[in-house]
Formats: structure tokens, C-alpha cells, sequence
């Protein structure tokens, strides 16, 4: 296809919560321009990865281009960039609204705003995006679109009135959708002749290909042979392809210039070398500044990762490796524990991050893993001037040499409707909760503003926020920064040893409260053995919970009738493999599962 | 031998066992003595030193047919003059004329199934007798002539009471029964018992009818662990009182009338199964019969490859290392455990050159001792003797 002339291009992404029809409309869209055929389309053609369906939600942000031949006779290419709709990706999504002139805000009209999306709406705000919204699910008999384009116009300011009414399931009025974007979203500007600047939204790791860079070119032009250079991380290479994104494919042009989407490969064997937010440039002719708004991807959650079968670290470290080639966030190092053996020390962005990974891990590469708790990384500020970024509690140094210590907290906005604003206020508060304030987004909805520390929330406190609101919560957060706290590390003692896999640091104050329940728990984890075994929670050697496994009293096969040997010789060898999905821990067997019930404590 | 038919499975049951018809009786008491015809020309050299006739029921069959059977035997099989002959009956399904028929063909050996002295325990178990028919049959037996008689116990019944158990003990040791086999309950997977007191009560997988699932779950609770190692002290401690020694895990005898067949399944006398599922060890191996009875009953077992395929399931020859291996986890069964002079003698190996560091593990954690040249389980051994005996397992 010949160059497009700017003022054709289009370029915008979808904003919604997690299951208001986002990807639905997204193929409705590829439909209705007609890329692909109905014959052709999956269900759901962005979301390209089992476990992103399986789950509802798009994981990786990935882009389309369409052509739409709007009633006036012009075609118009629509880059459709989608956003990844968890918390966990919060700096994912600000990449690719950056990559955008406009978003087509959806909402459903049964539901209404949810947190999510006022914190993506106002992001894309930030950006300077023009956004409209679209109300869904008008075929629902429960839709009160009317309510909901108040509550846009109240809450979020943006007018609504001449909201598309849709329903993308069934198709109904999505070219009103798509007239709405050639008419609301603006062209993309700059300047073809400049020096190139292009952002980075994403890239994936192709084995025949190397590393697919994804971008948006804000000024100048990129083409075939140029010599580029990844501003942040400083890689220079020589473009090979480039191209535009079919769906499911890619189409390789001659050149992309300003306001452009497309991907380009140079042969880069490794994504951290094409970090998201990172501009591109052109070596020989560079531009004067970066692009702004790029962050250096941090790990927000810690855990031991350890393959249940010793013999398969190797296994264990190719397979991240392999996954690590395609997400930048994911970072591991190897560790030992007594209890465990060998394993790994992994970091995510947050937790939901961490179970897709773990997922990936048993699903993909066929692995059986033992996790430790999820952590946060501490900040141990100690005696002597050394300052720690403590990610294995088990390397928390002596207490004595700890002058304080430091712990991630989070802002955070709750939105939920006003019967449930006690019950979610009471969680909020066991968490450590600061209450900043509330609003009413209307009669029946407040949104509740917290500080949190960030350990209080990586555990389940979704679920608990879930469970305590019928399922009317929603939730956003971003970190906030680092705060002073009274944090010690718990220690768990099996039969008197302590297991370090199981050790997590806590606040002083819900110390005695998780010992306890932690204790609680294992005590029915731990299989009777044939000595009583003691289970107690430690705070710097004092004991502050004891728990107690009884003594196995009998294990005996009383009959065997007939001379049948060979089935009783198998039940006492499936007794000795079952020891085997044990872990020896003094002379304790501990079940794999064990080391899980942790991360499950606050089930009440 | 085995006979798989029962008036009525009880509900603990997991033995391959099942109500059959007069017609499926026939059937297979035909397909029996064919078998036995069958199997005997392959085992001629053998001399038979004990037989057991075990179920299901025996005595269920028909006296013409289990007469047929039992001559079939004496045809084909060297029986020894001293051989011991059991065979096992229950209680309400056996007469004085079938008795003396048995007897008339050489059994020697009565084993009782009562299970307990307290009719609403036995009901609960879902059997068919009640004590006071118990009484009856043990006196048939009596009068038959049998001065070697058995008789099964079963403890932690459920809402069975340490007081209640006693009192079992009390009234069957009071007939001065030669032998008692005492087991504790143990809920088996596939059986209602397990549906009901299993990990989790799932009463969905069966097909039962409304009646037989309501009678199922109104049963009371187990005894509690403590109650039930109470309840297996007491029957050690009283047995031992009324004059019965501890020969095996779960059996016990007046002198010299230790079960001889049992003590062959744990010190590696060969034996050879008849009948549906039957296990066998002959010439250092293991295979059993086919426990399908459609299988076994139409099989045409004159012709070798029927026959090999009906009767040599799962064939194994045993190695050196299984037969050690046996030796040791069955052996340890025995109250006076392994000999290892015995051991040496069967495998040219010390004991202690093959099983040292075990027994060192083992006599540490105060589970095994070492008395007069045998190696045996400690009464914690027993409790737990799962767990010895799979640490013999490579």
C-alpha cells in the first residue's frame, strides 16, 4: 500500500473494564472493516494467548490495523492498539495510550463506571487523548443507558449524550462506532522529514525473526537499513523489516513515517533491549531528546520459585529464560533454601503477574513448582550506613544491626456501592489502610481513597474486597512510594528447625495474629508422622504460636487375604511414593502444597 | 480357593465378592473342577500341605457342588494325610448335613465370619446373621466334629464402644474357638463404607436406592483414633490373658494351632489360587486368575492359550531382589520376624550386608528389635507397620 497520507491514520485504543466488551468490540471492529471474513474471525482475535481467554483478560498489549471505507467514499486506517486492563500492567497501559491520539471509551450499561476505568479514562486524559464513550450492552434487559451517561458526564466530565448505544455482541449500531472514530479522534500529526522519534509500545520475541519492536513514529520516517538506536538502553542496530500489524500477522511495508503504527525487526536477540517507553531513533541522524514518559520496569512482588521435582532446575531455568525472552518485567536469579533446594528467586510486577507466569510455567513447560510466599522488596536501612533492597526474607539481617526499615506503599482507589462502604472500610482498615477520603460518584456509589501498604494487598486482597462487597468493588492502585514501618520477620519452626522458605516478613502489629493462623494452617497441611510434631511462629527467636501435629498412631494393612502380595506390595510402594512429594526438613516431611497455604491465610 | 458368592455384600466389604444366582453358582462350580483339572497337570510334582477354601461364602454353595468340588481336588492334587483343610463359613448359611459332608471330604478346619457379639453392630456392618445365629452354626460345627475352629473379629465397627468390644471379646473367647483373627476396620476405596466415611462423604457414585443411602448415612460415627488403639490393646492384652498367643499382626492361636496356611503367605511357601481371582506363587512367580466372571466361566480352559490368558494374569517372575524384598516386608507380619539365619540360608547374602542400614533406621526409631537371631517389629513397629515394611521396599 502506498504511503498514507496523515490525515487518513487514525490511531486509538479501547478503554473499558474487564468484561464490558473491550475485546468483543475490538473484533467487531475488524469485522465491520472488513480485514477478515466472519468465517475467519476467533472469538476473540486480540487476545491470542489460551490463558489470556481463559482469564478474560488481555495480558500482552498487541495492535491492529484496519481499512474502513467510511460513508464519504475515503479510506481511513484505524491502528486499534490494545491496552493490557489490569492494575499489574498500569505502566503497559500508559505506554500504549501514549501511542495513541484517541480512546473509545466503553461502558456497560448495566454496570457503569468501575474504578478501572475512571483511573485509564484519567490516564488517557494525562495523555491528552480525545476520548468518547460508547455504551454497551444496550440489549441487556438490565441496561439503563440514561443512568450511565449521567454518571460519564458527572463523574468523569467528558459529554455523552450522543453516545454510540451498541451492542458489539450482537453488532448492533458498531458503525455508528466507527464513524464516531474517523469524526472524534484526531489525525495524527508530525513531521515525515524529521529526525526519527518513535515509541516503543511492546515487542515479542520471534524465533525465526529475533525481537518484533512495536512503535509508534511520532516524527520523521523509519525504513529498511537504517541504522537505529533504543534511546534508554542504548542498542544500535540495522532495521531488517518493517511493517504493519494484519490481524494475527504481519505485512511488511517499505517504510513507516510519522504517526504511524508498525513493527519493525534489526535481529535483537533479547527484549530487555527494546524496553517499553524506550523512542527509537535513527543513529546516523538522531533526534535531540527522548520521548517522555519512560520508566525503567521494576519488580513489585518477590517469590521463591522451585521445581517440586529437584531434578528439573534446568528444566525450570530454560523455561524462564524462554519466557523472559517475551516479558521484560520478569526477572529471576537462583537461590538455595534449606528446604527446598535448589530454585529461584522471581519478581513480577504484581500478583496477578506472578500467577500467569506460574501458570505458564506448570501449562507450558510441563513443570510441578513449589512457591513461597509472595513478597514485596523492603527497603533495610542498617546500623552501619548499608542500605538493602531486601527481596528473600531469609536475608534479612540481624535485628540488632537494623537501624529501621522501609515498605512499599500504594494509593489506592476503591469504588464500590454505598451499602458495602462499611464492610469495605472494616478490610481496609485490618490491611493498614490510611483513609484519605471518599466521594459519591452519584446516590448509590462512593469511591473510596486509601493509602495501603502494598504487602497487605498482594495476597488476596482482591478476593477479599470481592467477597466482602457481593463482587461490587473495583479496585485500581499505583505505587506511592516508600514509608518507615515497624516490620519484623516471622519465622516458622517445624519440629524445632526453622524452614526458611516458609519465613515472611509482617508488621509488628499482625504479627502474633499470622504466626498464629499460619501455624493453624500448616498443622492440618503436615501429615501425621510418627512423632508428635511441634509447629510454632517466631518473631527474632521468641515464640509467639504453637501448634501441635499429633503423633501417626497406626498405618497398618490388617488383612491380606487369599495371598494377594503383589497388591499389597503396591500399596506400601505407593505409600513410599507418596514421601517422595514431600520435602525433608530435619526429619520432617513437609507436602509440597504446604509451602502454598501460606498465600491462603486470610480465607475467613 | 476362592468362591465369589454372598447371600448380600456387607457394606465394608472390598473382596471380590458378589450375590450370585443357583444358575451362576452351577456355572461355576463346573468351570472349577475344570480349572482344577486344568491347573493340577501343570503342577504335578507338588505336594499339598494346606488348603483354603475362602470367599465370599463357601458355604453358600450348594452341598452337591461344593462335594463335587472338593473331590475334584482330592483327584487331582497330592493332598497330604496331614494337610490342614480349611474352609470358611458364615453364619445362617451353614447346616449340620453340610458340615459333615465337608467334613466326610477331609476339611479339618472351620473359619467363622462373626465380626461381632452385638446384633446392632453387625447390622451396621450389613450382615445378614445375628449373634444368636452365630451361636447356632458354632454349635453345628461343634457337634460336626471340628476341634480346629476359627472365628473373625472385626474392632472400631462404627458406634462400636471399648466396652462393647470386651464384651465380643468375652463371649466368643468363652466358646474356646483354637483361633481368632482380629482386625481392625479399614474403610477401603469402591466399598459404601468408604462413600460415608471415606475423606469426604459422596454418596453420588453409587447406585443406591433411597432406602440403602438413608440407612447408610444414619450409621453412627467411627470410634475416634484414641478409641480405636484402645480397642487394639485390649484385644492383645485379653487375648493373651484367656490363653491365646499373638502369632500374627492380626491373628492369634492356642498352642499349635497357629493357621498353617497363613504363616505360608509370609515365609514363602508356594501356593497356587483357584477360581475367580485367585492369587498364585509357584516357581518363583506371581499371576492370578481373571477376576472377570464372565471371562473365567466361559473360558475354554483346555486349550493353553485360554489358559494363559485367564489364569497367568499379570505374570511375574520374581528376582532375587523382589524375593528379599518379600521376605523381609512379609516375613516382618510374623510376631517372631525374620530369621536371619533364614535369610542367608534362601539368598547366600547376609542380612545385614543387604538390609544393614534399615534395620539400623529402624532399630533406632525403636520400631524393630533383634531377638534370638530374628529381626521383628516393636508393638510401635506394629502400629505402624506400613510404614516398616515400605522402607524394605527399594
Amino acid at each position: 500500500m502506498a504511503a498514507a497520507q496523515q490525515n487518513k491514520i487514525r490511531n486509538f485504543c479501547i478503554i473499558a473494564h474487564i468484561d464490558h466488551g473491550k475485546s468483543t468490540l475490538a473484533d467487531r471492529i475488524i469485522e465491520k472493516t472488513g480485514l477478515l471474513t466472519s468465517r475467519e474471525m476467533q472469538s476473540q482475535v486480540l487476545d491470542n494467548m489460551d490463558l489470556e481467554r481463559e482469564r478474560g483478560i488481555t495480558i500482552k498489549a498487541q495492535a491492529v490495523r484496519t481499512v474502513y471505507k467510511a460513508g464519504n467514499g475515503e479510506e481511513y486506517i484505524f491502528n486499534m492498539i490494545d491496552t493490557p486492563g489490569h492494575v499489574d500492567f498500569n505502566y503497559e497501559v500508559s505506554r500504549s495510550l501514549a501511542a495513541c491520539d484517541g480512546a473509545i471509551l466503553v461502558v456497560d450499561s448495566s454496570q457503569g463506571i468501575e474504578a478501572q476505568t475512571l483511573a485509564n479514562v484519567y490516564m488517557a486524559l494525562d495523555h491528552n487523548l480525545d476520548v468518547f464513550p460508547v455504551l454497551n450492552k444496550i440489549d441487556l434487559p438490565s441496561a439503563e443507558p440514561e443512568r450511565v451517561v449521567e454518571e460519564i458526564e458527572d463523574v468523569i466530565g467528558i459529554e455523552a449524550h450522543d453516545a454510540p448505544r451498541i451492542s458489539a455482541k450482537t453488532g448492533l449500531n458498531v458503525e455508528a462506532v466507527l464513524d464516531a472514530i474517523v469524526e472524534k479522534i484526531p489525525a495524527p500529526e508530525g513531521d515525515p522529514d524529521a529526525p526519527l522519534q518513535a515509541l516503543i509500545f511492546d515487542s515479542l520475541y520471534d524465533s525465526y525473526k529475533g525481537v518484533i519492536v512495536f512503535f509508534r513514529v511520532k516524527e520523521g520516517t523509519v525504513k529498511k537499513g537504517d541504522r537505529v538506536r533504543m534511546m534508554a538502553t542504548g542498542a544500535v542496530e540495522e532495521v531488517v523489516e518493517v511493517g504493519y500489524f494484519g490481524a494475527g500477522q504481519f505485512l511488511p511495508c517499505e517504510s513507516l513515517s510519522a504517526g504511524m503504527v508498525g513493527y519493525l525487526t534489526a535481529s535483537i536477540k533479547n527484549v530487555k533491549e527494546t524496553a517499553v517507553g524506550d523512542t527509537i531513533t535513527n543513529a546516523d541522524r538522531p533526534c535531540k531528546v527522548a520521548l517522555p514518559g519512560y520508566k525503567k520496569v521494576t519488580s513489585m512482588v518477590y517469590c521463591g520459585l522451585y521445581p517440586a521435582d529437584g531434578a528439573r532446575y534446568n528444566d525450570l531455568r530454560d523455561a524462564l529464560e524462554k519466557l523472559q525472552l517475551n516479558d521484560a518485567s520478569l526477572f529471576f536469579e537462583p537461590e538455595t533454601s534449606l528446604a527446598l533446594g535448589f530454585g529461584f528467586r522471581c519478581g513480577f510486577l504484581g500478583l496477578l503477574h506472578l500467577e500467569v507466569i506460574q501458570e505458564r510455567l506448570e501449562r507450558e513447560y510441563n513443570l510441578d513448582l513449589v512457591t513461597t510466599a509472595p513478597g514485596v522488596v523492603y527497603h533495610v536501612y542498617k546500623k552501619n550506613g548499608e542500605k538493602l533492597e531486601l527481596t528473600n526474607p531469609s536475608n534479612l539481617p540481624d535485628p540488632t544491626e537494623i537501624e529501621y526499615m522501609e515498605e512499599p506503599i500504594v494509593s489506592a482507589e476503591i469504588m464500590v456501592t454505598t451499602e458495602f462502604v462499611g464492610a469495605i472500610m472494616t478490610l481496609c482498615q485490618e490491611r493498614r489502610g490510611v483513609y484519605l477520603g471518599m466521594e459519591y460518584m452519584e446516590a448509590t456509589r462512593a469511591l473510596l481513597r486509601y493509602e495501603l501498604p502494598l504487602n497487605e494487598i498482594i495476597y488476596d486482597f482482591f478476593d477479599a474486597l470481592k467477597s466482602r462487597s457481593k463482587g461490587y468493588a473495583s479496585f485500581d492502585y499505583e505505587l506511592k512510594g516508600y514509608e518507615k514501618s515497624e516490620l519484623v520477620k516471622l519465622d516458622i519452626l517445624v519440629n524445632k528447625e526453622e524452614v526458611d522458605a516458609l519465613s515472611f516478613i509482617v508488621h509488628a502489629l499482625s504479627a502474633y495474629d499470622r504466626g498464629r493462623r499460619m501455624c493453624e494452617k500448616l498443622k492440618d497441611e503436615i501429615p501425621r508422622q510418627l512423632f508428635e510434631i511441634p509447629i510454632q511462629a517466631a518473631i527474632g527467636g521468641k515464640i509467639i504460636a504453637r501448634e501441635t501435629v499429633k503423633a501417626m498412631r497406626k498405618d497398618v494393612l490388617a488383612k491380606c487375604y487369599g495371598g494377594d502380595i503383589s497388591r499389597k506390595k503396591k500399596l506400601l510402594e505407593k505409600q513410599k511414593e507418596g514421601k517422595k512429594r514431600m520435602r525433608q526438613v530435619g526429619n520432617v516431611e513437609i507436602p509440597q502444597k504446604a509451602f502454598m497455604s501460606v498465600l491462603k491465610l486470610d480465607d475467613e | 480357593m476362592h468362591i465369589p458368592f454372598c447371600a448380600r455384600k456387607c457394606a465394608y466389604c472390598d473382596f471380590l465378592s458378589f450375590p450370585g444366582n443357583q444358575q451362576a453358582q452351577r456355572e461355576y462350580t463346573k468351570k472349577l473342577i475344570e480349572e482344577i483339572k486344568c491347573q493340577s497337570a501343570k503342577v504335578k510334582e507338588y505336594q499339598v500341605i494346606s488348603v483354603f477354601i475362602g470367599g465370599g461364602t463357601p458355604s453358600i454353595l450348594g452341598i452337591d457342588d461344593m462335594a463335587a468340588v472338593l473331590h475334584s481336588l482330592r483327584e487331582e492334587f497330592e493332598i497330604l494325610p496331614e494337610a490342614e483343610i480349611t474352609m470358611e463359613v458364615n453364619p445362617g448359611t451353614v447346616t449340620a448335613e453340610a458340615l459333615s459332608c465337608y467334613r466326610e471330604a477331609g476339611v479339618n478346619r472351620i473359619s467363622i465370619g462373626l465380626q461381632s457379639a452385638d446384633d446392632k453392630e453387625l447390622r451396621y456392618l450389613g450382615r445378614i446373621h445375628t449373634y444368636d445365629e452365630f451361636l447356632k452354626s458354632y454349635q453345628r460345627v461343634r457337634m460336626a466334629g471340628f476341634d480346629n475352629v476359627n472365628v473373625d473379629l472385626i474392632s472400631a465397627i462404627p458406634g462400636q464402644t471399648l466396652e462393647s468390644w470386651k464384651n465380643t471379646l468375652k463371649k466368643v473367647t468363652m466358646l474356646k474357638p483354637e483361633h481368632l483373627s482380629a482386625y481392625s476396620l479399614i474403610v477401603e476405596r469402591g466399598t459404601p463404607y468408604f462413600d460415608r466415611y471415606g475423606e469426604q462423604v459422596n454418596m453420588e457414585n453409587r447406585s443406591l436406592t433411597l432406602e440403602e443411602r438413608n440407612s447408610l448415612m444414619s450409621l453412627p460415627e467411627l470410634p475416634d483414633e484414641d478409641t480405636e488403639r484402645e480397642m487394639y490393646y485390649l484385644t492383645q492384652e485379653f487375648l493373651n490373658e484367656q490363653g491365646y498367643e499373638r502369632y500374627e499382626i492380626s491373628n492369634y492361636s492356642k498352642n499349635g494351632y497357629e493357621c498353617r496356611h497363613n504363616i505360608g503367605y509370609w515365609t514363602g511357601v508356594e501356593y497356587l489360587g483357584l477360581g475367580l481371582g485367585a492369587a498364585s506363587y509357584i516357581n518363583g512367580c506371581r499371576f492370578h486368575n481373571t477376576p472377570v466372571f464372565d471371562e473365567y466361566c466361559s473360558a475354554h480352559l483346555d486349550q493353553e492359550e485360554a489358559f494363559q490368558r485367564v489364569l497367568r494374569q499379570e505374570f511375574e517372575q520374581l528376582t532375587i531382589e523382589d524375593k528379599m524384598e518379600e521376605y523381609m516386608f512379609l516375613g516382618l507380619r510374623l510376631m517372631k520376624g525374620v530369621s536371619a539365619h533364614g535369610f542367608a540360608g534362601s539368598f547366600g547374602h547376609n542380612i545385614r550386608s543387604v538390609y544393614g542400614m534399615v534395620l539400623d533406621a529402624m532399630e533406632e526409631e525403636g520400631l524393630m528389635e533383634f531377638i534370638d537371631g530374628n529381626y521383628r517389629l516393636t508393638s510401635r513397629g506394629i502400629d505402624i507397620s506400613n510404614y516398616v515394611m515400605s522402607r524394605f521396599l527399594t
